[in-house]
């Protein structure tokens, strides 16, 4: 938000902590509840889906900016932990009929545990190391639900689950399934501000910029670093249960390595240390794909090609784009589109008077 | 008796092809710092690279793998020059997901430039295995073993013997001191590279010849993971034998658990040893214990 500060003064130290400090940052985030609350009224209902899987995929940003950007653990097992948490929503629901909103934490906590268990290699290892240990989680995670006939339902390793329902409500429309992924959503942002703003946040960042230093003051690393590990999993595993409810269905296709790697570029592109550098993130990463074909239908009739006959090429064109961005992110602004948006509004800070 | 030789001895042989790709890795690791997360892309694109000129272009063999070659160094330079050299002194983070993003770029462009279906490069090697007792040998994975520890050797004695070799010794050992001493760690880097280029593209070739060549290629990258871990990220000795033992230990493991399982223990057992040996010695049995503990 474009907040001016001016006359504004904090007397106390409640106050000049708050979460939000000048009082137009509170209105405008209340305003921007309310507008993402009317969304529904402005969209039909493709847009909406959209809307859908934008909000997904930030929760899930957002838990995975937890445990990279704040706590510096790079992961590249995030769809893992989705996975995890998905199955556990849909064994809960399709199998012992626990309603959704019961299955969303359930689904996080099962994904914590598992994800706090994969974290143990922290115990010895970082960085690069870490990175191909989570790695290896991917795969083992994968490899265990695919073949335990217990957790996968046996074909296609496919659970079908019927359609949510809340206070009577069938789940059944793009918008009532809005409505039920933007509380999670609003939530999810809300809390993982405040983490980063507590004790517990403050020792995940001590971590990340030096664990030497962060053990000499008293925080105990391997304590956070594990719990960096559950809580990212767990907003993991509450996106991954969500997808499930939104599809009606739980199967590992939607949480393979590729999903992990494109949570990991929201991430990079939105912004790392930053929960709405996630939110950007997760805009970004999802509307590119639709967006591209959009450019490219319109370059195709333009010139009078078949939509059909570049489909093709539009699927290879969208990871070389995808690839390249992230390549260009890195290089030429590594801190992501959080940045450009507080370069944009530092600019508008001072303006006219921007000296 | 005979069928764990015959799944050893098979396993071997493809973890030559494992160390070779490892080889590249560890090279690029040592040089630079940098784990490469799209080596099986570069792999791949060897592979398509090769199957181009040979299949698509009919050239004899004697033309197309020199040419294959020349276009790994020159893919391998221009990977480091236009893509990792802006990234010098960057966090983990940034360096692990360049190489993915170039992994999805890669993958992208080959994918467009050669199209999707699989494509065969023929080899003049016969196909009919041979049979030594009771084990069954392939001669592509001979050829394949033979071919790998020829360039091993070859790599072996240049890393060694030649002024090259030492300057990369050297800037492995510590930059600033290499630097310090007159050695041009710009052209080291971009050495490594092309090496690690030289060494997938002849994975390419021989892996293509097997599998045949499509995006599915890359996915030996995953593979040489294990492989590095196990041997330690910064030893040339440990790629080699990280990859024979990934290479013998999956074949076996393949065998003998497969039918309980239903399949696919080759794509998880690497991994599940490689966590064990994490936790056992995170440096590698063969790496430099540079590891801070924490």
């Amino acid at each position: 938000m474009i907040n001016r500060e001016c006359g504004v003064y904090q007397t106390t130290y409640q106050s000049d902590m708050a979460l939000y400090p000048v009082p137009l940052a509170r209105y405008a985030s209340i305003g921007s509840l309310v507008v993402l609350a009317l969304i529904p009224a402005l969209l039909d209902s493709h847009s909406m889906a959209l809307v859908n899987l934008i909000t997904l995929a930030a929760i899930g940003a957002i838990g995975l900016n937890i445990l990279v950007g704040y706590t510096g653990q790079v992961s590249l097992g995030q769809g893992a932990f989705m996975m995890v948490g998905s199955y556990a929503a849909a064994i809960a629901t399709a199998r012992y009929g626990v309603p959704f909103w019961l299955g969303l934490p359930l689904g996080g906590a099962v994904a914590a545990v598992v994800g706090a268990f994969f974290g143990i290699p922290s115990l010895r290892i970082k960085g690069l190391y870490l990175a191909i240990a989570t790695l290896a989680a991917q795969f083992i995670i994968e490899w265990g639900i695919n073949h335990s006939t217990w957790i996968s339902g046996g074909a296609q390793s496919t659970i079908y689950i019927p359609t949510p329902t809340f206070l009577g409500w069938e789940i059944n429309t793009e918008f009532r399934r809005y409505y039920m992924i933007l509380p999670v959503a609003v939530i999810a942002y809300v809390a993982a501000l405040n983490l980063v703003r507590t004790r517990v946040g403050r020792a995940f960042i001590a971590v990340r910029d030096r664990d030497v230093a962060a053990e000499i003051i008293g925080v105990s690393v391997f304590k956070y670093k594990l719990l960096a590990f559950a809580v990212s999993s767990f907003y993991a595993g509450v996106a991954g249960a969500l997808w499930t409810y939104y599809l009606k269905i739980a199967n590992y296709e939607h949480f393979t390595l590729v999903t992990s790697v494109q949570y990991l570029a929201m991430i990079i592109i939105g912004g790392l240390g930053s929960v709405l550098g996630s939110v950007f993130g997760a805009v970004f990463i999802t509307l590119l794909p639709i967006v591209l074909v959009y450019v490219v239908e319109g370059l195709a009739s333009l010139f009078g090609f078949q939509y059909a006959a570049i489909a093709d090429f539009l699927a290879n064109l969208r990871l070389i784009i995808f690839g390249a961005l992230i390549i260009l992110f890195l290089a030429i602004e590594p801190e992501g589109l959080y940045r450009l948006w507080g370069n944009v509004r530092r600019y508008f800070r001072l303006w006219p008077y921007s000296y | 008796m005979g069928f764990f030789l015959d799944l050893t001895i098979n396993g071997l042989m493809i973890g030559s092809m494992y160390a070779l790709v490892a080889l590249g890795f560890v090279l690029i690791y040592k040089a630079t710092s940098v784990v490469n997360f799209a080596q099986g892309e570069l792999v791949m694109f060897g592979g398509y690279i090769a199957a181009a000129l040979v299949t698509l272009y009919h050239l004899p063999l004697v033309v197309g793998v020199p040419l294959l070659l020349g276009a790994m160094v020159l893919l391998g330079f221009a990977v480091e020059r236009g893509v990792l050299r802006p990234l010098v002194g960057r966090n983990v983070i940034s360096v692990v997901m360049v190489t993915i993003g170039l992994a999805q770029v890669f993958q992208g462009l080959a994918a467009m430039v050669w199209g999707a279906q699989t494509i065969n490069i023929a080899l003049p090697i016969r196909l009919d295995p041979y049979q030594v007792g009771e084990v069954f040998i392939s001669p592509i994975n001979v050829v394949a073993a033979v071919i790998s520890g020829m360039f091993l050797v070859g790599f072996v004695y240049f890393f060694r013997k030649s002024r090259m070799g030492i300057a990369m010794r050297a800037v492995a050992n510590d930059q600033q001191a290499a630097m310090a001493v007159g050695i041009n760690v710009r052209l080291v880097f971009a050495v490594s590279w092309a090496i690690a280029g030289l060494a997938a593209g002849i994975g390419g070739v021989v892996w293509g010849n097997m599998l045949g060549v499509d995006t599915h290629l890359a996915l030996v990258g995953l593979k040489v993971f294990p492989a590095v871990i196990f041997g330690g990220l910064d030893s040339v000795p440990g790629a080699v034998v990280g990859g024979l033992l990934i290479g013998a230990i999956e074949s076996v493991a393949a065998g003998y658990v497969d039918p309980y399982v239903g399949g696919g223990t080759k794509d998880f057992f690497p991994y599940v040893l490689m966590i064990v040996a994490l936790m056992i010695r995170p440096y590698g049995f063969f790496g430099r214990e540079i590891i801070e503990r924490v």
